[in-house]
């Protein structure tokens, strides 16, 4: 129920958001108001268990705002430095790369996503593929430094700095 | 007229990435390599562009002295844009790699590769 309720409402604000300022009724016209109401509703009860797989953990809002701490503080950082660096490469055209694996140990499905989506768009690094037993990564990475390749699987600090803690925090 | 010259530069530096990540494309050996240029270049880019948006739509805001309802749609719209380019990119590039690599393709120039060891 709760599961229905959180997608239900998540949908619909979605739906708001998109609608702004489309009538005088608090910004929304009633029929937009209606209309995005009913299809939230049916797409709540379709979907809710594709929304919740096995708990309600993300619904708290210390979550939201360690996730938004991340986005904002660490990972737009490396963002903006790895994209300076590629950007390096583009121009002089010096790249060593690679596919190495690394062991971020994460368990849930959302954590990796976050950590592989996290990944490839940070440039430089780009993950291949999944070990889906172990939640290891394969990762392309475009300029493999020689430290990282002494042991299997790779530290993940030399790939990816501390991002796999960030998402545990966040998603687990 | 001060944040016109913001927007300039921001568009500036929007198309600079994009650019590289055209010259990227042609200059990389092979499709991961090319994959980070094309893919995330372009991100970064776009994130520039859009905040060009949403700081000329400020721009309209100060000058005219009205929050008009054309600007704000224009500005959510661009900033869901960029929430939907921050998803699906990196998912779209997950996609392309991993089947590349699943019919074969050798990464080029590799250092190493450690999913062809762990197939075999």
């Amino acid at each position: 129920m709760i599961s229905f309720l959180a997608t239900t409402v998540f949908v619909f604000l979605i739906y708001l958001v998109l609608t702004t300022a489309s009538g005088d009724l608090f910004l929304w016209s009633r029929e937009e108001l209606i209309i995005g109401a009913v299809f939230s509703i049916i797409l709540g009860a379709i979907t809710r268990n594709m929304f919740f797989k096995r708990n309600l953990r993300m619904l708290n809002p210390k979550r939201w705002f360690l996730f938004f701490v991340y986005v904002v503080g660490p990972f737009f950082w490396g963002m903006a430095k790895a994209n300076i660096d590629v950007a390096y490469r583009v121009i002089t055209g010096r790249i060593n790369p690679g596919i190495v694996k690394i062991s971020p140990k994460l368990k849930t499905d959302l954590g990796i996503t976050m950590l592989a989506n996290s990944i490839t768009l940070t440039p430089g690094t780009l993950s291949v593929d999944i070990d889906e037993k172990t939640n290891d990564l394969y990762v392309h990475w475009i300029n493999v430094k020689k430290e990282a390749l002494e042991k299997m699987p790779r530290d993940y600090k030399y790939v990816c700095g501390k991002f796999p803690d960030w998402v545990r925090r966040v998603a687990e | 007229m001060a944040l016109d010259i913001i927007t300039y530069i921001l568009i500036a530096i929007g198309c600079f990435f994009n650019i590289l990540a055209v010259v990227g494309l042609l200059r990389f050996p092979d499709v991961y390599t090319r994959l980070h240029a094309g893919t995330k270049c372009t991100t970064f880019g776009s994130i520039f562009l859009i905040l060009a948006v949403v700081i000329q739509s400020i721009n309209v805001w100060v000058t005219e002295g009205i929050i008009s309802s054309p600007q704000s749609v224009l500005t959510i719209h661009a900033l869901i844009a960029l929430v939907a380019i921050l998803l699906t990119n990196p998912t779209s590039a997950h996609a392309m790699s991993r089947a590349a690599h699943r019919s074969g393709v050798k990464p080029a120039k590799a250092v190493t590769d450690d999913l062809e060891k762990e197939k075999t």
